[in-house]
């Protein structure tokens, strides 16, 4: 019978989560490696009980776990992250030069074809792959040395690689975002890239259309129209028709378009999910209501979903990872919050229970669909 | 060779999947170097988490007591004290305390 694993990175640890495919019942599992901030877990498209984890500590830095068994046992690997030849220096917050310098792990992106490779997104911002899962890491320093690096900055939370889309009908194509420098895009499997923020509008920099330097919060594409790109900035909901080269706002009547998450529903390419946050100095939802938006029209018309959410005294945040879809038939939508709560929706959207309220702090969610 | 006794922060004996002092065998002098090379032996897993991988620096929220002392500021290479190499008294790693 099918059913879904969602795996929830939290401030504390990490939580398993299954359920068969009604989505009602749950099992929870955790915390693995309690204590410990997990940024990120995902798990293999072509091996479901490969996992990867991302586990960090201000004490104690990264640590990489792999698991080849669906998250019951785990497996320490490789966290040896080190820049490709003299890293040289980009900017700080004072605009100033500064070395860059290793942090932690945002991101992992498996391969679409070999579970033994997987890519991470770190901060301070640059790719790393793997081919022997996770053991060892070569950084894939096009990205960081194609010309505009030494301008990126830090946003207000690191300067970090959070997103990275692999187009599965190209796997020589790839997308990558930063805060704050913006997208960008390889076409050769990440020896060179170009930005890819022509359209984007950050009245907050000093040149608001500029090349880089833009604060992109999230990317995501569907599997069938690799395309069209959608995209949740610091402020403003974008979208690009043309693989990146263009974009144009499709905020239309959302209450703000400041926000982290966006995703694309499973099975229609043209209906995404965006979950409005009051402002970039507030953090939580307008008014109190949580309510994630949805578009079925690729942005522009928004509905709002609440039903189940809470719309009283609510003022939790939903961090850039933090948002998924599997793929059954009825595509279920999972977002968590940093009040602890994972909310699922088996009915893309139209009703919301919590799986769980009172985990730490989520900051990722990933969903596998399960045969 | 000297058998030295180590206390290790609680999240690096879950990491190293060990509990309680771990002892161990030092080869040459006793130093902070040769104890972290020597837990980085016995145990991989703990491998960056006591110092950066790169450039080896210590992580600036570790901390090293010892004797009633904290030697944290000693250089590498400095012999630790002799009750330390006499597995008289533990060579303890302790995560900075911090939080509210």
């Amino acid at each position: 019978m099918s059913g879904v694993r969602v795996l929830v990175g939290t401030r504390k640890g990490a939580f398993i989560l299954t359920s068969d495919g009604k989505r009602q019942k749950w099992d929870v599992s955790g915390p693995h490696f309690g204590g410990w901030e997990i940024y990120h877990l995902k798990g293999s498209p072509v091996d479901p009980n490969r996992i990867y984890a991302s586990q960090s500590s201000g004490w104690f830095g990264q640590v990489m776990q792999r698991s080849s068994d669906g998250g019951k046992t785990w497996e320490t690997v490789g966290n040896k992250f080190e820049y490709d030849g003299v890293p040289g220096t980009h900017q700080w917050y004072d605009g100033t030069p500064h070395p860059w310098e290793f942090k932690r792990v945002w991101h992992l992106e498996p391969s679409l074809t070999d579970p033994e490779t997987v890519y991470a997104g770190v901060e301070d911002a640059a790719l790393f792959r793997s081919t022997d899962g996770g053991q060892t890491w070569n950084e894939l320093s096009g990205l960081r040395r194609h010309g505009t690096g030494s301008s990126w900055a830090p946003g207000a939370g690191g300067m970090c690689l959070h997103t990275i889309l692999i187009d599965p009908t190209n796997h020589d194509r790839m997308y990558i975002a930063i805060s704050s420098a913006g997208a960008f895009r390889t076409e050769d499997g990440g020896k060179s890239w170009k930005p890819i923020n022509q359209g984007l509008k950050s009245e907050y920099i000093p040149d608001p259309t500029a090349e880089v330097g833009h604060c992109v919060h999230r990317i995501t594409m569907h599997p069938l129209k690799p395309g069209v790109l959608f995209m949740q900035k610091h402020w403003d909901v974008m979208r690009s028709d043309d693989a990146g080269d263009k974009w144009h706002e499709v905020s239309g009547n959302l209450p703000t378009d400041f926000g982290f998450v966006i995703d694309v529903h499973a099975h229609e390419p043209e209906t995404i999910y965006v979950v409005p946050i009051k402002s970039d100095s507030e953090h939580y939802p307008p008014d109190g209501k949580l309510r994630v938006y949805r578009s079925r029209t690729g942005g522009n018309d928004w509905e709002a979903l609440a039903n189940g959410l809470p719309q009283k005294d609510c003022y939790v945040n939903v961090l850039r990872d933090a948002m998924a879809v599997d793929s059954l038939d009825s595509c279920g939508v999972y977002f968590g919050t940093t009040g602890g709560q994972v909310y699922a929706s088996p009915d893309a959207g139209d009703h919301w229970a919590p799986i769980v309220r009172d985990l730490p702090a989520v900051v990722s969610v990933e969903v596998q669909t399960l045969a | 060779m000297p058998t030295i006794r180590v206390v290790l922060p609680q999240h690096l004996q879950t990491l190293a999947k060990t509990y309680g002092e771990v002892r161990l065998d030092i080869e040459g002098e006793v130093t902070h170097r040769a104890v972290l090379d020597a837990l980085e032996i016995r145990f991989p897993t703990l491998r960056g988490t006591m110092r950066d991988p790169i450039t080896l620096r210590r992580r600036p929220l570790l901390r090293f007591f010892a004797c009633e002392r904290d030697l944290t500021s000693e250089s590498l290479d400095t012999p630790l004290p002799a009750p330390v190499v006499a597995a008289t008294e533990p060579f303890c790693i302790i995560g900075a305390i911090a939080g509210g």
